[in-house]
């Protein structure tokens, strides 16, 4: 019986920043024993990036670090190192997967490409994670949140007509890379079980926001097969007005509310805003009127206006009206159909005490996610790996220290 | 050869919409066997057009649609044609390597041919609404009496339990309920006049449920065991805001929309080029990047200057800073920029739009694109696969299926039934079609 539906698959995470790390934290949380390789020193750049808790800059206490690390195992090890390469591969002779985010030319520099890593261990999942992918012209070129939402993704047509191309908010871009990273890990691996065969996978996340469906790999086909531009909109009061309804954010009592219309929902509003006569008003009989779209509007702001975000939602809901509150962070801490379903967990770390996490992307009714234990303390498993795994005397741990390899 | 990864994984689904699509053609492209059951009188809105028949005056020709959704309502070469719902360019975009029959699931005898489709098969997928297999009498509970192996995932926007379980939203509304909504806007302009039409949860929950469907097949592989994955939509795409929710959770502050500039970075953002509505991002992260910046310029005499020059006074001065550099790029081109900076180590390039992306040349080295034949919309190159493999390389198989394209391989093949057996269930339109039906058509 498995506890958990990753339980017992070994996983190297020579990943850093975001997208490999949340590719590696999906594969520990549902239960993968996930070795996390930090440099000597510093370790994940994440761990000197905001926000940090109580606002003190630690290298334990970065937020995003602590989120994007749970459940895996830290340990200290310097690749530039003869030694520290030869300890790789034996880490990598005991694991299933290899998961690596280094600039594509840092691998083979090292001598540690899939072809070498390979031979070690034939059955061995390597997956890299890069910004334009391995090969391509663009191989070495430098990317960050904004420039890969700007070349890979929807960017273009993010924001209103007239203004500049929008990033969108957070680094949702890499996230989505990670998340993209772990099926293509999982799919590897699976391959790698049933059929024995290891193999070296690419992720450029370049192409996984090229083929993503928060619209961009729509759009691009819309161009190809019907040459269509999809480009930055005006604003929901300015755009061409096609329905009666309403279609985008709108200003109510204490903030906004975020509304969808299809073309049969009309009687759905009508009820909603607790207004039958409308069914009847000479001026709404034609649903794709744009006309009669600006004269709904009167009605529509001032009815918005009395009423706060969350009761509007408890209304939408009644009618069954796709349309939602725009939540602040704190608003979705405090969501009632998430504390219903116990989303958000809390973690305790030896650094920052007890603190409320995102909780599981999806339940699972034989098998559970959860927090074994908090991100690791840069270097904290160094002598449960080398000596309890690796067979190394406290005495080489020393030294292994003390030559700048852990 | 090897084969692929999930060749042999059958997999039924009722996929709506953009999420739901999205989750089935990562399995698909993988090397499962995706069975679309759809039927000729349900006409799945938005998934395969926004009605059955469009009037020709609601087929976009330029991306100017109702409701300001530009390209997803596109048709191949802005004509509907007799049959629409095998020309809509949203449904090609997410519907290859999959197959689809036609089965009335309303009615007994089409439920009872879905439920023999489901003991020969290893995965349902479903990402209606919560009600709706519970109205069809085919949830969880009926389906593994049917076969106790099988893995059924159900994701409706906020979950299969809790108060709000019924609601039902799209991307647009678990943005804002997410609070990504909240944290992408410009900062001097309100939610109501930022407008974004890109909706991140569809794709962020459309990934995890295919993460969620192989992490079960792993746990039945060594187990025998299925189960009931619930997936609430807005639940998998608040991880990837977890920074925002730790700064609050850690530190009891609501972090504001910062547009395109970010916490420590600066410069940071898009800046004008040469050319109509042209753009080039450019991030700068380190000292030594910074320096590059400024050679790449020429040495300006303003990048000398005292306000330039920390990072911390970079990003005190970033609105002098960006017009400096935005005077430099409106003079170029803005793949002329990406290269002149990538030379530099400098994080640049070029903002796309969607035929700068058909043509770039870095999607091209790779083979992204494929070419791909079908029956209805003739033949385009297609964007292909979200990353490559060594030894169970994937591609583009199969076309997306026209509606019910597959019916006979699926009651023939996969559930051998006689021939007389189909003919009595088509005549009662129990199975079968491969057109809507006039019933569906509002």
């Amino acid at each position: 019986m498995l506890e958990q539906a990753l339980s017992g698959v070994k996983v190297l995470d020579l990943t850093w920043h975001i997208a490999g790390p949340y590719c590696t934290k999906l594969l520990a949380d549902y239960g993968a024993d996930v070795i996390k390789v930090e440099r000597p020193g510093k370790g994940d750049p994440t761990r000197a990036m905001g926000p940090f808790f109580k606002d003190d800059p630690h290298p334990e206490k970065s937020g995003l670090f602590l989120h994007l690390n749970t459940n895996k195992k830290g340990i200290t090890l310097n690749l530039k190192s003869a030694t520290g390469k030869k300890i790789l591969k034996q880490l990598v002779a005991d694991s299933d997967i290899l998961v690596e985010s280094f600039r594509p030319h840092v691998m083979p520099s090292l001598g540690l490409d899939y072809q070498t890593l390979g031979k070690v261990n034939p059955r061995l999942v390597m997956v890299s994670v890069s910004n334009f992918g391995q090969t391509g012209p663009y191989r070495d070129f430098k990317a960050s949140e904004i420039v890969e939402y700007a070349m890979g993704g929807e960017m273009y047509s993010t924001g209103t007509a007239g203004r500049e191309p929008l990033k969108l908010g957070g680094n949702v871009i890499q996230y989505q890379a990670g998340t993209v990273a772990a099926v293509a890990t999982m799919g590897a691996l699976y391959a790698a079980e049933d059929q024995g065969t290891g193999q070296h996978v690419d992720i450029s996340i370049m192409e996984t926001q090229a083929g993503s469906a928060d619209r961009r790999i729509m759009y691009i086909l819309s161009y190809i097969m019907a040459g269509v531009i999809t480009t930055r909109w005006p604003p929901p009061r300015e755009a061409v007005r096609m329905l009666i309804m309403p279609q985008g954010v709108y200003p109510c009592k204490d903030g906004f509310v975020n509304t969808l219309s299809l073309p049969q929902w009309w009687s759905r509003y009508i009820e909603a805003l607790g207004m039958p006569e409308l069914k009847d008003d000479p001026r709404f009989q034609n649903i794709y009127s744009a006309e009669a779209g600006m004269e709904f509007d009167a009605i529509w702001y001032s009815w918005l206006a009395d009423h706060d975000k969350q009761e509007l939602f408890d209304i939408f809901l009644k009618s069954k009206i796709a349309s939602a509150p725009v939540n602040s962070p704190e608003d979705l801490l405090k969501y009632t159909q998430l504390k219903a379903r116990e989303y958000f967990v809390e973690v305790d770390h030896p650094e920052t005490g007890k603190v409320t996490y995102p909780g599981a992307p999806f339940k699972m009714s034989e098998t559970s996610w959860k927090i074994r234990q908090p991100a690791p303390l840069l270097g904290q498993h160094n002598e449960e790996i080398y000596c309890r795994l690796l067979g190394y005397t406290r005495e080489e741990l020393r030294k292994l220290r003390e030559g700048g390899i852990i | 050869m090897a084969k692929l990864p999930l060749e042999g994984v059958r997999v039924v689904a009722l996929p709506v919409v953009f999420a739901g699509p999205f989750a089935t053609m990562l399995l698909a492209d993988l090397g499962a066997e995706v069975i679309l059951v759809e039927s000729a009188h349900h006409f799945p809105t938005i998934t395969r057009g926004y009605m059955p028949k469009p009037p020709q005056f609601l087929v976009p020709t330029t991306g100017a649609t109702f409701g300001g959704s530009g390209g997803i309502q596109t048709y191949v070469d802005h004509w509907a044609g007799d049959r629409p719902w095998d020309r809509f360019v949203m449904f090609h975009a997410l519907g290859r390597n999959k197959l689809s029959c036609c089965i009335d699931l309303t009615r007994p005898q089409g439920a009872e041919v879905f439920k023999r489709l489901i003991k020969l098969s290893d995965v349902f997928f479903e990402s209606n609404a919560a009600d709706t297999m519970e109205k069809l009498n085919l949830t969880y509970d009926v389906l593994k009496e049917v076969n106790p192996a099988i893995i059924y995932l159900s994701m409706p926007g906020l979950g299969c339990s809790g108060p709000h379980k019924y609601c039902s939203i799209f991307g647009a509304q678990l943005q804002a309920l997410a609070g990504h909504t909240w944290l992408t806007r410009y900062p001097d302009l309100d939610y109501t006049t930022t407008q974004s039409l890109i909706f991140h949860s569809d794709a962020a929950s459309g990934a995890t449920a295919a993460f969620a469907i192989l992490c079960a097949l792993r746990y039945r592989k060594r187990t025998g065991k299925g189960q009931f994955i619930d997936l609430a939509q807005l639940e998998s795409v608040i991880p990837h805001l977890g920074e925002a929710i730790m700064d609050y959770t850690m530190n009891g502050r609501v972090q504001e929309p910062l547009g395109n500039r970010h916490p420590f970075m600066a410069p940071h953002g898009v800046y004008r080029c040469l050319g109509d509505d042209k753009w080039v991002a450019i991030s700068v992260s380190s000292e030594e990047e910074w320096q590059g910046l400024c050679r790449a310029l020429g040495t300006p005499p303003w990048s000398k200057e005292e306000r330039f020059s920390t990072p911390l006074n970079r990003l005190e001065n970033q609105d002098e800073l960006d017009k400096y550099i935005e005077e430099w790029t409106c003079r170029h081109d803005n793949y002329e920029v990406m290269y002149i900076l990538q030379k530099e180590g400098i994080a640049a390039g070029p903002v796309l739009d969607q035929r700068d992306a058909f043509h770039n040349s870095q999607l091209a080295s790779r083979g992204f694109f494929e070419v791909v034949s079908h029956r209805e919309a003739g033949t385009h190159l297609y964007p292909g696969m979200l990353w490559k493999m060594g030894s169970t390389p994937m591609s583009i198989r199969k076309p997306p299926p026209c509606l019910g394209e597959h019916n006979d391989y699926v009651f023939k093949e996969v559930l051998g039934m006689s021939g007389d057996e189909i003919a009595e269930l088509e005549k009662g339109k129990f199975i079968g079609g491969d057109e809507y039906l006039m019933e569906s058509i509002f």
